[in-house]
């Protein structure tokens, strides 16, 4: 939907000029970089992501010097960084998809209990949120690496471990002040229980901050994910991951450049159209700005 | 008032609040009756109490001690059946339209919301009672699909009105229900509750500190001070001749209704008390015009019948002849 005349400019410090006021840009590149990768990879990509060719190691992209048979150059072991590149789309969206659906799901749940009920239920609730900020996630995922060693549901663990967190205390705060309005009052003097004031009055206003914070938390698992994958302990090799496909480039910075760049760029390009994207959809969300 | 057997009673209604340490008699032994189609006012400054007393008819909030009847039925006592049967007697229309209206609730929704949550309905029934409310209160049946932010001020607050008349309750609460409103509007709306009074016969209960409001509507006045009733009786007597110094201050301090009308004011000196430590003796005290003597600091008056001051009580030390002196 296009912004009114004029647009309301309003300062929220990040701002793309054009690019987050029209969510066109972040969305195409999204669509570019991840989602139809993520669907379509085995059409799309040119080679498969796991035949190594030795031959053909290390050969730099087109624009280096590099040639069409492959575009974006090879690894070490003459695997087309491309292809790898597309298919790593998909375990970045998956990943992020699932891992938010399920973080946001017990956050919120939490946070709706917390910031309703109030009493011991906020104070334990919220000192677990404490308890798991204060815990280093990256340790955390050594942890279980280490217990179970590094699998898929194991980096989902360490991201809905992350997440949830955020959403309990975001929700719980707007809850404490949903509860104290005055259509909460209105609605037990109409004779409603707990249930449909929560479901009914409650959540359906906290859905807006619930749905853009889900957003912007894309761009923050799938950094969480890649920074796991580069460090050894998220989706284990030889998946294509795109942390993994940056730390297999690691040690080539400089004579191989492009086998961490381009992977690299994905993530770049990923997080930042989501960011934008989560900007635009929280002003267009904001219920300040829609109402009165 | 005190014919007919009054619908709702209020009997030494007591509601402390612990702040810290210290306790905070938000209510301090309030009584009063209300007869089936009568109106009474709480009137009062901002921390009074009259507020907390509205939420406590609601059953909002739970009173320290004290007892309120309705139909001479505990309401402490009640069932789960007599609570819903509560919850359809008693409704209310709270002051500010933009936050009482649930934003995200369509205005079926929210006038429905009590027979929804207390009678077992069809969709048509609904419907139709839904239509009826809103005729009532004067917006469109088509209204219903709207959202709240679609309506003006006094538009919502005709929802809300609408949405406490669904039920057909007995007695209606009413907080501040103008005070948020464009003074354009304010006339509109206490009109539309005569109206509805005189439609539906419901006693009503408002919270108000804009004495013009109450004038208007009530029939009987209860004037609050720090948690007690200082004066109460019938309306038109306590305008025509205010007997509590403080009902005469609060009076005073509303401008007349015609710039010309001569009008002496008697102004406050301070502030209202912190409610933590109220004053010893009458909580009036300090800030009294007409202060007697040492009783007013060391005792508390009775809430008592005045002699030439018809059916009202007043509390205060001036009309006790054994207090004068």
């Amino acid at each position: 939907m296009p912004p009114p005349a004029g647009g309301v400019a309003r300062g929220s410090g990040r701002s793309f000029g054009l690019a987050s006021r029209y969510p066109l840009v972040p969305i195409t590149i999204l669509m570019i970089v991840l989602v139809i990768p993520s669907f379509f990879a085995d059409l799309i990509a040119p080679h498969d992501p796991y035949a190594a060719s030795v031959p053909n190691r290390l050969e730099p992209p087109v624009f280096a010097g590099g040639t069409w048979e492959f575009p974006l150059g090879t690894d070490r072991l003459g695997r087309d960084i491309l292809s790898r590149t597309i298919h790593g789309a998909k375990y970045a969206l998956s990943i992020s998809l699932v891992g938010i659906f399920l973080g946001t799901i017990l956050g919120t749940a939490v946070g709706l209990a917390a910031g309703y009920f109030r009493g011991w239920t906020d104070r334990i609730v919220m000192r677990v949120v404490d308890v798991s900020f204060a815990l280093p996630s990256i340790l955390l995922a050594l942890a279980l690496a280490a217990a179970f060693g590094s699998s898929f549901e194991g980096v989902i663990f360490v991201v809905v471990f992350v997440l949830w967190s955020y959403f309990a205390r975001q929700v719980r705060g707007e809850v404490l002040s949903l509860r104290e309005r005055d259509f909460v009052a209105r609605a037990r003097v109409a004779g409603a229980g707990h249930g449909r004031i929560i479901f009914r009055h409650i959540l359906p206003n906290v859905m807006n901050t619930v749905i853009v914070l889900a957003t912007l938390q894309i761009g923050v698992v799938i950094i969480l994910e890649a920074s796991l994958s580069f460090l050894g302990i998220g989706i284990p090799r030889p998946t294509p991951a795109w942390g993994l496909l940056v730390a297999d480039g690691r040690a080539l910075v400089v004579s191989a450049w492009w086998v961490s760049l381009i992977p690299g760029l994905a993530i770049l390009l990923t997080v930042l159209s989501v960011n934008l994207f989560g900007d635009w959809l929280r002003d267009r969300l904001d219920p300040k700005l829609r109402q009165r | 008032m005190g014919d007919a057997a009054p619908l709702l009673e209020v009997r030494e209604l007591t509601r402390h609040f612990r702040v810290g340490k210290a306790q905070v008699r938000a209510v301090d032994g309030v009584s009063f009756a209300v007869a089936p189609g009568d109106t009474l006012a709480l009137v009062g400054e901002s921390g009074c109490g009259k507020t907390t007393t509205a939420r406590l008819i609601l059953q909002l909030d739970e009173p320290t001690a004290g007892e309120i009847r309705l139909d001479g039925r505990d309401l402490r006592q009640l069932d789960r059946a007599g609570l819903r049967q509560f919850r359809n007697d008693v409704q209310a229309v709270f002051q500010d339209p933009w936050s009482s209206l649930n934003p995200r609730m369509r205005v079926r929704e929210i006038v429905a919301e009590t027979l929804i949550c207390n009678q077992r309905l069809g969709r048509k029934e609904l419907d139709r009672q839904v239509d009826a409310a809103l005729t009532a209160v004067g917006l469109r049946p088509d209204h219903a699909r709207n959202y709240p932010h679609e309506f003006s001020g006094g538009q919502r607050q005709r929802v809300a009105i609408a949405s406490a008349l669904i039920s057909r309750p007995r007695l209606l609460v009413l907080d501040e229900p103008v005070s948020a409103l464009d003074v354009s509007i304010r006339s509109q709306i206490m009109n539309l509750f005569k109206d509805l009074q005189a439609e539906f016969g419901m006693s009503y209960v408002i919270v108000a500190h804009d004495l013009g409001t109450t004038r208007y509507m009530a029939d009987q006045i209860a004037v609050m001070y720090l948690g007690r009733i200082v004066e109460i009786g019938p309306s038109e007597e306590i305008f025509e001749a205010p007997k509590h110094p403080y009902t005469k201050a609060l009076l005073a301090a509303a401008l007349p209704s015609h710039p010309d009308t001569p009008h002496d004011r008697e102004e406050l000196a301070g502030e209202i008390p912190s409610p933590l430590e109220p004053p010893p003796g009458c909580h009036f005290h300090p800030r009294c015009p007409a202060f007697i003597g040492p009783v007013c600091e060391t005792d508390y008056p009775d809430l008592d019948p005045v002699e030439g001051a018809g059916a009202r009580r007043v509390a205060c030390h001036l009309y006790r002849g054994a207090a004068v002196g």
